[in-house]
């Protein structure tokens, strides 16, 4: 890698770093009140969990030569394990910079499936649950996807190769499908499509989150050329077309279907769009990006209804959205990948690609959400879910509002605070 | 004394704050609420499921007034909050004991 190659992937990696943060937001928006910081940790936690696993042995698995040789690869060496040896080598420079751009991803994806789980989950089952889901999930495909021995991109067919260029399948199909096989097993909340309250408490939190997803996905798009060159030019440009495009597209369909065009749909068309140009943008032309968000947008704004009729509380449409969205757009460029690409081969590939991830996905996560629901538990009690999550595991609210406040003393962090510690009895101060 | 309560709609405050203050009116106490009488909800759309707002925003005013202003100062709320439309509100009075400025301890209409 030159040094512009280098100085262009760390800059979209802190990009992408501050599309988890932008998440947070997104999600949070949509939550409401009592469970909205329960929300937005559970996506920021994610920026620990990855990040610790990423250097003990995430990107060795993802990224290190393929276990069962090259070409079928299903899952990378612990040659890279805690990062050793990696400092003295003489590509250390490109290895570092592609491991802190792609930590990012393995931050993000796990986060994507929170919103499905929304207000009503145990935060430490959450925590297990996307540790061991990066682990026997993320971190195999995306070798699949994206290592050298990988075997989706060692998979031709007619000459073509599977085109997932930022992680249609890896990200979005994988975190969408998963989010699905969750919501199966720790069912819907309580209240679900019955309780008027349940709508959005900050819509202006919703719109800055997208916003701030959609400027660090430059980032997660472009970047993932690795390189500063046309190809990156390409695909940040189509980032914007397919996005902007997919934004009129929800739009319409909502003034057509409800009569309205609201803030939600434009924040939730931009992200449809983006997750269907995330694998197709380096390989069509600003026309074909167009197509894409259009059909992208409009898709998913009729998706996100499929949750009402099949009775499924996919509470903030990680399967609408993610899921779809990632379908859409890397069924699409099978038919419209420039370079003389596209066609029925190209299509074929795509499908398959994305079918292999949706089987394996589906299945690990629905085995470990069963198996966490029968080990500690994965849903919240219902008097936490009722009183809301804040305060039964955070021992905070979101807001407040009163100048009277309520309180009616503050310690100040003494360790002996005999409120600080969780106990047994009924009046701890968490579940107040 | 009696106590007047008004729940009116939001956007009158200002015309009714004006009313009374050019009746002679020194104070009151402005609540946001919530409710509905004939006036029902609305419904919003979000991500295509739509919720059926019963409850629509009001404002509650409450003042303290001597008996004989009483009648007169409904009167003047009235002419001042009404639009002519469904949901303007309503206004009651009730008989009140006992008033009492905190600052100096005066009761009854003296701490008017």
């Amino acid at each position: 890698m030159s040094a512009a190659d280098i100085g262009f992937i760390l800059i979209c990696a802190a990009m992408v770093m501050l599309m988890t943060p932008g998440l947070a937001l997104f999600y949070g928006g949509m939550i409401r009140v009592k469970s909205a910081l329960n929300m937005l940790m559970m996506v920021f936690i994610a920026t620990g969990i990855s990040s610790v696993l990423w250097v003990l042995y995430g990107f060795s698995l993802a990224f290190g030569d393929s276990f069962n040789g090259e070409g079928g690869g299903i899952i990378g060496n612990f040659d890279f394990v805690g990062f050793k040896d990696i400092l003295g080598l003489e590509s250390s420079a490109d290895i570092l910079t592609f491991a802190v751009f792609q930590l990012m991803f393995a931050v993000l994806t796990p986060a994507l499936i929170a919103g499905a789980l929304a207000e009503r989950v145990k935060f430490s089952a959450w925590a297990v649950f996307i540790t061991l889901w990066v682990t026997l999930v993320y971190f195999p495909v995306a070798h699949w996807v994206w290592g050298d021995g990988g075997w989706i991109a060692n998979l031709e067919l007619d000459g073509r190769e599977v085109i997932d260029f930022a992680g249609g399948t890896a990200v979005h199909i994988n975190a969408g499908i998963a989010a699905l096989a969750v919501v199966l097993v720790i069912g819907k909340r309580v209240g679900f499509k019955r309780d008027s309250s349940m709508r959005p408490h900050n819509l202006p939190m919703v719109l800055l989150g997208a916003s701030m997803l959609w400027f660090g996905w430059f980032g997660f798009n472009a970047g993932s050329e690795g390189a500063a060159n046309g190809t990156a030019a390409l695909m940040a440009l189509n980032t914007m077309v397919a996005t902007g495009t997919a934004v009129l597209g929800w739009l319409i369909y909502e003034r057509i279907r409800y009569g309205a065009y609201t803030t939600l749909g434009a924040a939730s068309g931009a992200i449809g769009g983006l997750v269907a140009i995330t694998p197709s943008g380096a390989n069509v032309n600003p026309m074909g990006a167009m197509a894409i968000g259009l059909v992208a947008g409009a898709v998913c704004a009729w998706a996100v209804g499929l949750k009402f009729k099949l009775g499924y509380d996919d509470s903030l449409d990680v399967v609408g959205v993610h899921l779809v969205g990632g379908i859409i757009g890397t069924l699409m460029v099978g038919f419209l990948a420039i370079d003389g690409a596209a066609g029925m081969a190209q299509f074929a590939l795509q499908a398959g690609a994305a079918a292999a991830v949706l089987a394996y996905s589906f299945t690990v996560s629905l085995l470990l959400a069963l198996l966490l629901k029968h080990t500690m538990g994965f849903r919240a009690d219902e008097d936490a879910e009722t009183g809301g999550l804040d305060q039964a595991y955070h021992a905070e609210s979101g807001y407040d509002f009163s100048q009277s406040g309520g309180g009616s003393g503050y310690s100040a962090g003494s360790p002996t605070a005999a409120s600080a510690a969780p106990s047994a009895t009924d009046d701890k101060k968490v579940d107040a | 004394m009696r106590l007047i309560t008004a729940v009116i709609k939001p956007h009158r405050i200002d015309e009714v704050k004006e009313a009374l203050q050019a009746f002679g009116v020194h104070g009151m106490t402005v609540t946001e609420a919530s409710g509905y009488g004939r006036q029902r909800g609305h419904t919003e759309v979000y991500r295509g499921a739509e919720y059926t707002v019963d409850l629509v925003p009001k404002t509650r005013l409450e003042i303290l007034v001597e008996d004989d202003d009483s009648e007169q100062l409904i009167d003047v709320i009235v002419k001042s909050a009404r639009t002519g439309k469904i949901g303007d509100g309503k206004v009651w009075s009730v008989p009140v004991e006992t008033a009492v400025r905190v600052r100096t301890g005066d009761r009854g209409p003296d701490a008017l």
